[in-house]
C-alpha cells in the first residue's frame, strides 16, 4: 500500500489503437526495456515481483489481491528493466476487469517481454493463460514458479519437455526463497535483447476458424503490421468479442474498457 | 484522441459475415481448443510420483470450512489474536508511556531554564507532545502485535477460508461472498478495505461492500477499544481474569460489528441497492507456511509505523488545537467547555458525554487520535495530570469525570460505528467518484451509531441498571 501502486492511466484518449507506454503511466525517460508480470491469481506474482524488486508490494495468501498494477525497476547485468505487476487472471478473455486490465496492457503497451508466472503445482489450469499471451506476444518466458511446494508435493516438472511444447523459455522457480530468480533474468534479459527469440508454438484450432482466420488475417496484415499481432485480432473478431469490436471500430464510450475507467480513475 | 489509419468497419463487418452468425460457437471452439493443448501439454511435462501421501490441506480445509467447526475456529483464532494483543500490549504500553511522561517532564525543565513563555510551553509541550505521546504509547504496542498476528493468517491462506464460510450469510444478505475478504481487509485499515472493494465486479455489490466496510473496527480504532475494554471490563472481575474478559468484551464488539455489516448490507440491497447476489468462483489457495521473519519485520515496518506516522502526523496539529481551544476563554468558560456544552443535549441521549462526542468530531481526520483527544480535553480543563497507566486513565474517567460502564459501553459502540475517518472518506470520494455515495456513506453508520447509543443508553437508564 505504500506508494508503489500507480493507476493505469485507462482515459478515453488511451482506448485509441496507437495507445503507446506513456499513456500506460511510463515514464519516457531512461528508456527502460518495460517487462510485465502476469499470471493466474495467488501463484507469486507479488511476491516474485518483490524479490525483484526490493519493492514491499503487500503480498497476501489469497487470489485477487493485485487489483492494481504495481510497478518497479530492477537492474541486472548493468542493465536497468521496470516492471509492472499484473493483476491475477486465469485468461485474457476480458471476462473480468483484472483480466481487463492485463490484456489491455499486454496487448496495448507492448511490454518488451512478459513473465507468465505459473504455479507448479496445477500446472494444466495455469498453461491456458501461458497460451493465451504468447498468442499476442512472441517474447514471452515461462516461470515455473513455487517448485518447492511442487517438489513438496511429489510433483516434478519437466521444464525442458514444457519448454519443447510450448516453443518458449522456461525457468523453475520458488520466488519465497530467492531460487531460480538469477537464471529467470538472465533469460529475460536475452529476449530483451533479441539473443534469444521464443518462437511459440501456436494453439490450432479447428479447420473452419483457421480458414477464416487465415482471409482475415491477409486483410488485417495492412493494417496494423507489426503493432498487434493480426492472428490474435483477427480471433477476437471472429468470436465477436464485444471489447474488441467496439474497441476497433472506434465505439470507444462502449462495452468494458467503460467499467476499467469507473473502477480505476 | 488519434484516429485509426483505416476504417476499421469494414473488417468487422468482415469478421461478421465469415463467423456467419456463428460467433459463439467460435468463442467456444477458441476455447475449448486451448484448454485442450494445455492439458495435452501439461500431460506431457507433469510426472506426479504417486505415494501414500496424505492430501493435508484437503484435509485441513475439511475442519476448517466445515459447517461445524468452521464457525467456532473461526471466533476462536479471532478471540486469540485479541488475548495475544491485549496482554502482550499492557506492559510495553506502561513502559513507554512512563518513558515518553519522563521526557515530558525534562521538555518542560527545559523551557523552565530557558524562561520560555508559558503559552509555548503549553501550546507545544502540553499540547503537540502530550498529544504524539499518547497516540505512540497508547497504539503502537497493540498495533505492533496485531498486524503481524493478521498477516500471518493472511500468509497462510486463512481468508479465503473466511470468506468461503461466510459466502453464504453474505449472499443472504444481498451481498457478494468477497465482501467477507475486504471486510478482513477492513481489521487492517478501512481505507485499505475500501480499495480491496475493486475485487467485487458487480458495482451494486461493491458500493454495498464499500457503504459497510467502517463497521468492522480498524487498527486506528483498536487501541481504544482495548484501552476502554480492559478498564471497564477487566476492571470488573478478578485480575487473573481481566485478560479474558478484556478479550470476550473486544471479540464481542467485533462479532457485532460482522453482524451490523450483514444487517446493513441486506437492508441496502432490499432498498437503496437492489438486485441479487451475482455467484463466483473462489479458489481456496494451498496452505503455505507463513514467511514469519519477513511478516514480522515487513508488518511492523511498513504498517505499524506508516499507521503510527499517520496518526502522529495528525496528532500533532490535533493536541495543538486542542491546548489552543482550551484556553481561549469565551466569558469564563473555555472555548472547549462551550463546545462541549454544545453537544451536549445529543450526548446525554446518546449515554455520552459534550466532551466524548467532540472528540469525535474533532477525530475525523484519524479515529487514532479520538481517545488521545478525549482525554486532553478532560485534562486540559481543570489540573493537569500526568497518565501513566490505564489505572490513571480509569481515575481520569470515572473521578474525574462521572464515567459509568455504560458511558464506556456507549462510547464503544459509537467507536464501532460513526462516520468513517477522514482518509476512508477521501478513498471513497476517490473509488465511487460520487459525493452522494461518499456521504451515505458517513451518514449510514453514524445513524446506525446514534440509534444503537441511544438504544442501549434508554433500555439501562430505563431498566434502572446503572
Amino acid at each position: 500500500m505504500l506508494g508503489v501502486i500507480y493507476l493505469m492511466g485507462l482515459t478515453s484518449q488511451s482506448t485509441g489503437i496507437s495507445v503507446n507506454r506513456e499513456q500506460f503511466n511510463f515514464p519516457t525517460a531512461g528508456n527502460q526495456p518495460v517487462i510485465a508480470l502476469a499470471g493466474n491469481p495467488n501463484t507469486g506474482k507479488s511476491t516474485l515481483f518483490n524479490a525483484l524488486t526490493g519493492l514491499r508490494q503487500h503480498t497476501g495468501n489469497w487470489p485477487g489481491k493485485t487489483v492494481l498494477q504495481a510497478r518497479g525497476s530492477f537492474s541486472h547485468d548493468g542493465c536497468r528493466y521496470s516492471l509492472v505487476d499484473l493483476p491475477g487472471a486465469y485468461s485474457l478473455l476480458a471476462v473480468s476487469v483484472e483480466e481487463q486490465v492485463a490484456r489491455d496492457f499486454i496487448c496495448f503497451a507492448r511490454p518488451d517481454a512478459v513473465i507468465v508466472v505459473v504455479d507448479a503445482t496445477c500446472l494444466e489450469r495455469n498453461l491456458s493463460l501461458v497460451l493465451q499471451v504468447m498468442e499476442i506476444t512472441e517474447r514471452v518466458v515461462v516461470c515455473v514458479n513455487l517448485i518447492d511446494e511442487a517438489r513438496r508435493k511429489n510433483i516434478n516438472i519437466d521444464a525442458h519437455k514444457l519448454s519443447t511444447a510450448l516453443g518458449l523459455p522456461v525457468v523453475a522457480t520458488a520466488a519465497r526463497s530467492g531460487e531460480g530468480l538469477n537464471r529467470l533474468l538472465d533469460v529475460v534479459a536475452r529476449v530483451v535483447h533479441g539473443k534469444l527469440k521464443p518462437e511459440p508454438k501456436r494453439v490450432q484450432y479447428p479447420a473452419e476458424i483457421e480458414t477464416a482466420v487465415s482471409l482475415l488475417e491477409a486483410k488485417l496484415k495492412g493494417v496494423w503490421d507489426g503493432e498487434l499481432n493480426t492472428r490474435w485480432v483477427a480471433l477476437r473478431l471472429l468470436e465477436g468479442d464485444i471489447n474488441m469490436v467496439e474497441f476497433l471500430a472506434g465505439d470507444r464510450d462502449k462495452g468494458k474498457i467503460v467499467a476499467v475507467r469507473e473502477v480505476l480513475a | 484522441m488519434r484516429n485509426c489509419r483505416t476504417p476499421l468497419e469494414p473488417l468487422v463487418e468482415e469478421a461478421r459475415k465469415l463467423a456467419g452468425g456463428r460467433q459463439d460457437a467460435f468463442r467456444e471452439h477458441i476455447v475449448q481448443s486451448i484448454y485442450h493443448t494445455a492439458e495435452q501439454i501439461a500431460a506431457g511435462s507433469v510426472i506426479r510420483e504417486t505415494g501414500g501421501r496424505i492430501d493435508w490441506d484437503r484435509k485441513i480445509d475439511n475442519i476448517l470450512t466445515s459447517p461445524v467447526w468452521g464457525f467456532p475456529i473461526m471466533f476462536g483464532l479471532l478471540a486469540v489474536v485479541f488475548w495475544i494483543t491485549i496482554t502482550g500490549a499492557n506492559y510495553p504500553s506502561d513502559l513507554l508511556a512512563e518513558g515518553l511522561f519522563w521526557v515530558e517532564a525534562r521538555l518542560t525543565a527545559l523551557f523552565v531554564a530557558f524562561n520560555a513563555p508559558d503559552w509555548l510551553h503549553g501550546f507545544l509541550v502540553l499540547g503537540v507532545y502530550r498529544g504524539v505521546a499518547w497516540v505512540v504509547s497508547v497504539m503502537l504496542p497493540p498495533m505492533a502485535i496485531f498486524f503481524p498476528l493478521f498477516t500471518l493468517l493472511e500468509d497462510a491462506g486463512y481468508l479465503p477460508r473466511v470468506a468461503f464460510n461466510l459466502d453464504g450469510l453474505f449472499k443472504k444478505a444481498g451481498a457478494h461472498g468477497k465482501q467477507a475478504l475486504t471486510m478482513s481487509m477492513g481489521f487492517g485499515c478501512n481505507a485499505a478495505g475500501i480499495i480491496a472493494c475493486r475485487i467485487i465486479d458487480s458495482h451494486r455489490e461493491r458500493l454495498v461492500a464499500t457503504l459497510t466496510n467502517v463497521f468492522v473496527p480498524c487498527n486506528g480504532r483498536f487501541p481504544a477499544l482495548i484501552a476502554l475494554a480492559a478498564i471497564f471490563t477487566g476492571g470488573a472481575v478478578a485480575a487473573s481474569l481481566s485478560s479474558l474478559a478484556t478479550t470476550l468484551a473486544v471479540s464481542g464488539l467485533v462479532v457485532l460489528g460482522i453482524v451490523l455489516t450483514l444487517l446493513v448490507s441486506w437492508l441496502l440491497s432490499q432498498t437503496l441497492l437492489k438486485g441479487i447476489p451475482s455467484s463466483f468462483t473462489l479458489e481456496l489457495p494451498p496452505y503455505r507456511k507463513p514467511q514469519v521473519g519477513r511478516v514480522i519485520v515487513r508488518s511492523v515496518l511498513d504498517r505499524t509505523i506508516f499507521v503510527l506516522a499517520r496518526a502522529m502526523i495528525i496528532a500533532a496539529p490535533a493536541g495543538g488545537i486542542i491546548w489552543v481551544l482550551a484556553n481561549i476563554t469565551v466569558g469564563d468558560a473555555s472555548m472547549l467547555t462551550l463546545m462541549a456544552g454544545w453537544l451536549d443535549p445529543l450526548a446525554w441521549h446518546m449515554g455520552l458525554d459534550g466532551f466524548i462526542l467532540l472528540a469525535f468530531i474533532l477525530g475525523l481526520p484519524a479515529n487514532e487520535i479520538v481517545l488521545p483527544v478525549l482525554i486532553m480535553s478532560y485534562v486540559s480543563g481543570g489540573a493537569l495530570m500526568e497518565l501513566n497507566s490505564l489505572a490513571d486513565l480509569r481515575h481520569l474517567l470515572v473521578e474525574g469525570h462521572g464515567w459509568t460502564w455504560l458511558t464506556a459501553l456507549c462510547t464503544m459502540l459509537f467507536f464501532l460505528c460513526h462516520w468513517p475517518c477522514g482518509t476512508t472518506l477521501y478513498t471513497i470520494r476517490k473509488e465511487q467518484n460520487s459525493w452522494r455515495w461518499t456521504m451515505a456513506a458517513a451518514l449510514i453508520p453514524t445513524v446506525v451509531g446514534i440509534g444503537l447509543c441511544m438504544t442501549v443508553n434508554y433500555l439501562v437508564r430505563g431498566l434502572g441498571l446503572v
